[in-house]
């Protein structure tokens, strides 16, 4: 086969930066971010959509990389790890939220946990009292095998907190 | 006053780079690697017949293919037994690449090397290996029976027979009034990390010098074993662990296969080479732990005083022993826990199986120690009609009985002997937090809402901080930063925060001029790994010990030049003074360039220095004898023996007698590992250790076929525990320094998984009122107990009913 066939070139906007990168077609949007655009913040830890390390932001909606081809996302605009600070920096209250708690231990399946619940906590009306139902709602679909989450839990209740005082 | 740290709950500074995407894990290292992937084995026991390579020959993008025909010298012979013991009377280990057998589904018998990994999978699918199928043992029962062999010259599958006694226990079990026996099954589990395992390597040939970074909990022995085994001279090899992305035991284990082959590879083909494994590779390639049988015969008076008790445990090690069999001694060791066992008698025999070899997983043996221990309490409670808080605290060890002496011998060959502890206090700190007397008033509460409840505990003691040996290197520069280095490893537990609380507190300078490297040889060369609840025992005190090195020799300089006493000056904030006099001061980073001599003006810091420095005295050498240059000390920390922590869980279940889910509502824990460093990371310890307790008693298993295929090896089948399924947990503290180390303290990392699967057991029992001898156990399996009319129903349960209709 020829690479016509076996690859495309894809323009996505990642993290606000319009970017281009040929890729094989069955390459994972996972290994394109992390191999092919060097963005290696979003993890991969199981490579069959259980465990959420590899989410990000596909236009505004976490998704699972590992579950979708880079070609998919021709067009659209993806958003990472990387991408979840303001430009000049500052925290994404997440963020912020997740070292105030200690709600990380090896900080692998984190990107994925901050990608989720900055997703969330960014879609809600931050000036609405925060339900435990939603808290499980946007940490209960990611693993995590070092902080039991009872951490985690707790930081989306400090990063609502902070992001209610702001509004 | 910011430099006294020890102690606080201070912010993790390795977070800052973590949440914003710049860790630096293995896969992130090497994007223009050649990648290798690893054909292997799909039968659980088969010879090898064939290899055929001839059709992944014309892949586009194949640069190397490996088998065992490959390797050469030290690479041909069998992988190493890292700890042998005597009672390990049969050992084995595998290839590198198997060797015409292979003796678990998962074993690698072709490294393929290929410009990237979905090629080096694509060249993988083309090799064809033909097998010949052998007879399969699957789980200790099989391998007790011996219908079939795991490895040929061993018919009865054991691979040792290890063996410790404090007296005569047959004697001692005749003599007692009343004796019980019973026997109890636990199951397989992982640590499954969330990174997997993974090497990247890169030879320099102009250097002859190689660099490898691997996912690993012991970068120094992965080291030597890299020498040794590619016959490299140890200076000439570098091993680094990046960011690690988990551990919990699987990763100390060394050299794996890949960590030994990706370099061989680099060094043969001089390109970067780079294998990172997959979630299915880990679940059938690297390592599994719990599965035993045990059976237990336990005397004791008309109280509940135990007088003996006899343990023999059938312990599944799967194929291979390169781990030794330090399992099955913490399980024969830490069984005990908090009791006084008056005559006490454990034979742990170590058996072969086709399955994924068995090496620590946090707990590490513990977790079954403790479920023998403390199922037999509920036993001797339940036979008595006694409250099962009352029979322990009849057995517990007395804070006055320290140093308790065991009478046996650790993982480490040195004495059992508890250094220290409050074991009723742990028990009376549980009762409250868990609301023991609150029981009953529960259980009918729970009752009229259709729902059964049963409360259960378990009480554990733990050795941690195991030798030999962990050193720590404390550096001051002229600029004021302060380097701090020690070989063991990071996954996770903080190291770079606690560590640099340490130096902080001993030192007298800012945390934040403080930078901590862990678990690279280029930094510090000798080291023991991270393991066993030891890298804040170990390296926090040899850093310590360093520290205050670095502490000595600087009040040493600075008195000199202050002309002061040493015993008068103080170090605070990074600067050196006169105590109660103010303006008599110096600051650290000047007495780091005043203590090398050469001192070229590069900077400001040298500059200045030159104000303070003092003409030596000419017939003296401008470095003393017996000093040297530099403002820094290295130390090593090597104890007498390991320090023993301890802890009390309770659980609170709820079962739904519709769908017999198992609810946990309450947890609580009191834990005690002496002086704590940093309470928020020790609580985040004690968090993450009691999901993966909870986990190893109502979800994890390892469901292996009788072929030996591992049938849920994905995070889909394999049930790791979710937000979902981790209660809330209370925890309450209690501390006794240990009196061994300098800092006091006692390990932290294993403990909060240790009595999961013994208070959640006991807990469903008491729920239930059917006996409960077998964990992991899903809400089918108690289903099927509860419909099974000839399943043992618990004299508790008895009296309740008798009661209830009285």
């Amino acid at each position: 086969m020829s690479s016509v066939d076996t690859e495309r070139t894809i323009t996505v906007t990642v993290n606000g930066v319009p970017r281009e990168a040929t890729v094989p077609v069955r390459r994972l949007l996972s290994d394109a971010l992390r191999h092919d655009l060097g963005l290696t913040g979003t993890h991969v830890g199981c490579e069959h959509g259980v465990c959420g390390a590899c989410t990000v932001m596909v236009d505004g909606e976490p998704m699972r990389s590992c579950l979708l081809l880079a070609v998919q996302v021709d067009g659209a605009s993806v958003t990472t790890v990387e991408g979840l600070a303001a430009d000049d920096g500052t925290l994404h209250p997440v963020q912020e939220a997740f070292r105030e708690c200690h709600a990380l231990q090896c900080g692998f399946c984190t990107p994925g946990f901050l990608v989720t619940i900055a997703a969330g906590l960014d879609k809600r009306d931050s000036s609405a009292e925060l339900t435990e139902e939603e808290v499980d709602d946007m940490v209960g679909g990611n693993l995590c095998r070092c902080t039991g989450y009872a951490n985690i839990k707790k930081a989306v209740h400090y990063a609502a907190a902070a992001m209610k005082d702001g509004a | 006053m910011t430099t006294k740290l020890f102690g606080e709950p201070v912010r993790r500074r390795e977070d800052a780079r973590l949440i914003v995407g710049k860790g630096r894990y293995l896969d992130d290292i090497g994007h223009t690697a050649l990648a290798a992937a690893f054909v292997r084995s799909p039968h659980a026991h088969a010879r090898i017949v064939d290899i055929d390579v001839e059709g992944a020959l014309d892949v586009e993008g194949l640069v190397a293919i490996y088998t065992y025909e490959d390797l050469t010298g030290p690479m041909a012979e069998p992988l190493p037994v890292l700890i042998p013991h005597p009672q390990l009377h049969a050992p084995r280990t595998g290839y590198a690449l198997a060797n015409g057998e292979v003796n678990h589904v998962g074993e690698p018998v072709v490294m393929v090397v290929a410009t990237d990994r979905y090629v080096a999978e694509d060249i993988c699918d083309r090799i064809v290996v033909t097998y010949e199928e052998l007879p399969v043992v699957v789980g200790v029962d099989a391998a007790r029976e011996a219908a079939a062999a795991v490895h040929a010259e061993i018919p009865d599958n054991v691979a040792a027979r290890h063996h410790q006694q404090t007296a005569d226990v047959p004697a001692a079990l005749a003599s007692s009034p009343r004796t019980l026996s019973f026997t109890q099954y636990i199951e397989r589990s992982a640590c499954t990390p969330m990174e997997g395992k993974g090497v990247h390597a890169k030879w320099d040939a102009d250097d002859r010098s190689l660099r490898v970074y691997t996912s690993t909990q012991a970068s120094t022995s992965v080291r030597a074993a890299i020498a040794a085994k590619l016959e490299l001279s140890l200076d000439t090899v570098e091993v680094i662990a990046p960011d690690v992305g988990g551990g919990f035991g699987v990763k100390i284990v060394h050299p794996w296969p890949e960590e030994l082959l990706v370099p061989l590879a680099a060094i043969a083909l001089g390109q970067e080479v780079k294998w990172a494994e997959d979630r299915r590779e880990h679940f059938i390639s690297s390592a599994h732990e719990r599965q035993q049988r045990q059976e237990i015969t336990v005397g004791y008076d008309d109280e509940g005083r135990i007088t003996a008790l006899d343990v023999h445990i059938w312990h599944d090690n799967g194929a291979y022993t390169p781990y030794g069999i330090i399992v099955p001694i913490v399980t024969a060791t830490q069984l005990v826990g908090p009791y006084v066992i008056p005559a006490y008698r454990v034979i742990v025999e170590s058996v072969y199986t086709n399955t994924v070899i068995v090496t620590p997983y946090r707990g590490a043996g513990r977790p079954q120690g403790c479920y023998a221990m403390e199922r037999t309490m509920d036993r001797i409670a339940d036979d008595l009609g006694l409250d099962r808080a009352l029979v322990r605290e009849r057995n517990l060890i007395q804070p006055s009985q320290f140093p308790y002496d065991h009478h046996l011998t650790f993982q480490d060959g040195r004495p059992v002997i508890y250094d220290s502890g409050d074991f009723p206090g742990l028990l009376d700190k549980l009762r409250a937090l868990v609301g023991w007397s609150e029981a009953d008033r529960l259980r009918d509460e729970a009752a009229s809402r259709g729902r059964l409840l049963g409360v259960g505990m378990a009480l554990y003691v733990e050795g941690t901080g195991p030798g030999p040996y962990e050193g720590g290197h404390v550096q001051v520069l002229g600029s004021g930063k302060v380097l701090v280095s020690t070989g063991l490893t990071s996954q996770g537990q903080g190291h770079e925060t606690a560590f640099a609380q340490i130096v902080a507190s001993e030192l007298g300078v800012p945390i934040e001029d403080i930078e901590v490297t862990t678990g690279d040889t280029r930094r510090f060369a000798y080291a023991v790994g991270t393991f066993a609840s030891r890298a804040a025992v170990m390296s926090g005190n040899a850093i310590a010990l360093a520290a205050r090195g670095v502490k000595e020799k600087a009040l040493r300089i600075a008195a000199d030049v202050l002309e002061a006493d040493p015993s008068d000056l103080e170090i605070s904030e990074g600067v050196v003074q006169v105590k109660g006099t103010p303006g008599a001061s110096i600051p650290l980073s000047t007495v780091a360039v005043l203590s090398n001599p050469l001192r070229y003006a590069f900077d400001e810091a040298a500059k200045q220095a030159t104000q303070f420095a003092r003409p030596g005295s000419d017939d003296k050498p401008p470095v003393a004898v017996g000093d040297a240059p530099g403002l820094e000390h290295r130390d090593y920390y090597s104890p007498i023996r390991s320090t023993f922590a301890s802890g009390a869980h309770a659980a609170i279940v709820e079962i739904d007698p519709a769908t017999w889910e198992i609810d946990v509502v309450k947890y609580a824990v009191v834990h005690d590992c002496g002086n704590v460093v940093n309470p928020m990371i020790v609580e985040g310890q004690v968090h993450g250790g009691v999901a993966q307790g909870v986990g190893g008693a109502l979800y994890e298993r390892m469901a292996y076929d009788k072929d030996g295929q591992l049938q849920n090896a994905s995070f889909m089948d394999f049930l790791m525990p979710y937000a979902s399924e981790v209660p809330d947990i209370d925890i309450d503290h209690q501390q006794t320094p240990s009196p061994l180390n300098p800092l006091g303290i006692k390990g932290a990392g294993e403990a909060g998984v240790i009595p999961g699967t013994a208070a959640i057991a006991s807990a469903i029992e008491d729920a239930v009122g059917r006996r409960i001898a077998a964990m992991p156990i899903s809400p089918t399996e108690l289903y099927d107990l509860m419909r099974d009319d000839s399943s043992e129903r618990t004299a508790t349960a008895q009296r309740r009913e008798a009661g209830a209709m009285a």
